[in-house]
């Protein structure tokens, strides 16, 4: 990769570079271990770059601020952690029913309730798919290094442009607080989506919730010659509330559509040594780290091991996950919960007895040792 | 443009039921719109939930209809992001002080430039008639059958308490000064709070035996007097109306230019 800037940093900087050099201009936040340096570098960066920072006084109003900022205009962003993100859910789904792209970074740490604040932890998967009410569908990224992190956080911006949605960053601990290289990319070198406006003369009628040919919305700023009605409520084109049947069937449709019937294009994911495994990793943010290394030591041995590395989460990929572990003795779904993942793979599989969780929930880092203890039990080695 | 014109005429007719006092407030708000010339196009109004909030769809400016008590909070993004556009926040009472206490108390500390109107009528309308913090000792509600024993507060002096730097209050009845208010509110730089005074006839008046909507209203004359009228000092419970404060102070949105400033020349 070309680049005129490596450095040396934590994920959460990462982020935070990934973020700028998708464009965004408007963050707000509220202080919450471990998301707290993504506030503190951009309060710092983004009024040098032109753009604005405000910590407001809670979590809730944090994410209501950037979907203000999000319709005048802007690439909009906050950062939190679980209990945080539990207070933006309702904000969450605001953000989904009236398209507004935005995105959501949630540096996991152990939960529920304060848990465990210093320590990883990946048990916010299902709070990012489920944590806010009613039918709906969600992307989640996810990333194990900080070159990834950079990238997820570019590929978040661009698909909440793309799709006029929020988008979820699903970091943990570990990474965020972890420092390695990252190299960041030239201009030009990564490609970004532009927010789409709307052509429409002022005075003609613009309909903001009328998807074009190709399914995009596009946007008219506040502030502009249209003036049209944002609703959390069932709305129709014009963004006016209804309660018409055929209204509200076909905004859901269109809202968990737009994204679940892309699952395939959507996901983004790492593989190696798939092409000969007898047993798949199967894993996503830091624990996949361990999991490479353990895959990595194996082959070495001559073990048929291989990884499936996931960075989209949501929507789950299930029909790549499934093609990929078609022909395989066992999938061993590594991750730091109760095995929030693996109950998808197994919904996503043939043969769900043949998928196995090697887990940590102790807010320690999941090492390869505890990964060898399933393995061991799978290959019938005994403990 | 006369007022109609500020009006989405094909939304009409609104929600509010007969006798509703949101209708008066929502005239004296145009009108002060109307008075300062401004154009549709720069005036952004956010909302919350309740009957209050749906003001915001009547009216043909940009209009975002939030969540429950958080208008100020999207309002407060919207500004921040954009300066150059007016803000005006209508919120109910539970919507502003219950739900949203937290953020109004912030927006008034913070001095961004945005005016909230609290429309009080002492109740939840939208819901079916419960009590609000605005509804005091003694009322009787949906969810106080035998009397409310949950003390109210002072809209206004909450708002001078956390910061404000314009608060005033007027009431239906006296719809010629509420616009005049909210005109100023919106001239004024930096948060304005104007309070006005509803009715509720058919959740609040019924349940406490205060009449039809224009005998409400006519106790709003009764009730309140003139800021620094010497009657207040004679009887105490009379609600003042008029500005209570109007004061210079930094301006967040121009506080933040600064700081944009100073971080570009690094």
């Amino acid at each position: 990769m070309m680049s005129n800037q490596i450095k040396f940093v934590q994920g959460n900087e990462a982020c935070v570079e990934g973020a700028l050099y998708a464009g965004l201009n408007f963050f707000a936040g509220y202080p919450i271990t471990p998301s707290s340096e993504i506030a503190e570098i951009l309060a710092r960066r983004l009024p040098a770059a032109g753009g604005k920072f405000i910590q407001m006084e809670d979590e809730i109003a944090s994410i209501a601020a950037i979907i203000g900022g999000s319709l005048t205009g802007n690439k909009v962003m906050t950062a939190t952690s679980g209990p945080g993100f539990s207070l933006m859910q309702e904000a969450l789904g605001y953000a989904i029913m009236a398209e507004i792209p935005c995105v959501i970074v949630d540096v996991q740490r152990g939960g529920p309730s304060t848990g465990i604040p210093t320590h990883g932890s990946q048990g916010d998967v299902m709070q990012a798919r489920w944590g806010t009410h009613g039918d709906h569908a969600i992307i989640a990224l996810t990333a194990s290094n900080h070159q990834d992190v950079f990238q997820m956080t570019v590929e978040a911006f661009n698909l909440a442009e793309t799709y006029r949605t929020p988008v979820i960053l699903l970091f943990d601990e570990v990474v965020g607080h972890m420092r390695e290289k990252l190299s960041i990319p030239e201009e030009g070198e990564l490609p970004l989506v532009e927010r789409l406006r709307t052509a429409v003369k002022g005075g003609v009628d613009y309909h903001p919730y009328l998807p074009r040919e190709d399914g995009r919305l596009p946007m008219s700023d506040f502030g502009g010659v249209h003036r049209y009605n944002v609703t959390g409520l069932y709305h129709d084109m014009w963004g006016f509330p209804s309660a018409d049947p055929k209204v509200v069937h076909g905004l859901i449709h269109h809202l968990v559509d737009k994204i679940e019937n892309r699952a395939n294009l959507l996901a983004r994911y790492k593989e190696y040594y798939l092409d000969d495994a007898d047993i798949i990793l199967l894993s996503y943010g830091s624990a996949a780290r361990s999991a490479l290394h353990m895959v990595k030591s194996r082959r070495k041995r001559g073990e048929r091991l291989g990884l499936l590395e996931l960075q989209t989460l949501w929507p789950f990929p299930r029909e790549m996950v499934r093609t990929k572990c078609a022909d395989v003795e066992a999938v061993v779904v590594v991750e730091m919960n109760m095995g929030m993942i693996m109950q998808e793979v197994r919904k996503a599989v043939a043969d769900p007895a043949r998928v196995f969780l090697a887990n940590r929930i102790d807010g320690v880092f999941i090492n390869p040792e505890d990964i060898r203890s399933i393995l061991r039990l799978i290959q019938g080695k005994g403990v | 443009m006369a007022v109609k014109d500020y009006i989405r005429q094909r939304f009409l007719p609104h929600m509010w039921c007969p006798g509703c006092g949101h209708g008066t407030v929502l005239n004296s708000l145009l009108r002060a719109v109307e008075r300062l010339g401004m154009s549709k196009n720069e005036i952004v109004m956010v909302s919350g939930i309740g009957c209050s909030s749906r003001i915001s769809g009547y009216v043909d400016f940009h209009t975002l209809h939030t969540l429950h008590g958080r208008a100020l909070a999207f309002a407060t993004g919207v500004k921040l992001s954009k300066p150059e556009l007016n803000v005006i926040v209508p919120m109910g009472d539970g919507d502003a002080l219950a739900i949203g206490g937290n953020h109004f108390i912030h927006a008034c500390r913070r001095n961004i430039d945005m005016t909230a109107i609290v429309m009080n009528n002492r109740i939840y309308g939208m819901t079916g008639g419960q009590f609000s913090p605005m509804s005091g000792v003694g009322i009787h509600a949906t969810t106080a059958p035998y009397a409310n024993i949950d003390r109210d507060f002072d809209v206004v002096e909450m708002a001078l308490a956390a910061g404000a730097t314009f608060v005033a209050r007027s009431t239906v009845y006296h719809a010629q000064q509420a616009t005049d208010l909210i005109k100023q509110a919106i001239l004024h730089e930096g948060f304005s709070v104007v309070e006005i005074l509803s009715q509720c006839p058919t959740h609040f008046g019924r349940k406490n035996k205060q009449g039809a909507a224009a005998d409400m209203m006519a106790h709003y004359k009764d009730i309140t007097v003139p800021v620094g009228s010497k009657k207040k000092a004679a009887n105490p419970e009379l609600i003042e109306r008029g500005i209570f404060v109007q004061k210079d102070a930094p301006e967040y949105c121009q506080e933040y230019d600064k700081i944009m400033q100073q971080a570009m020349k690094g």
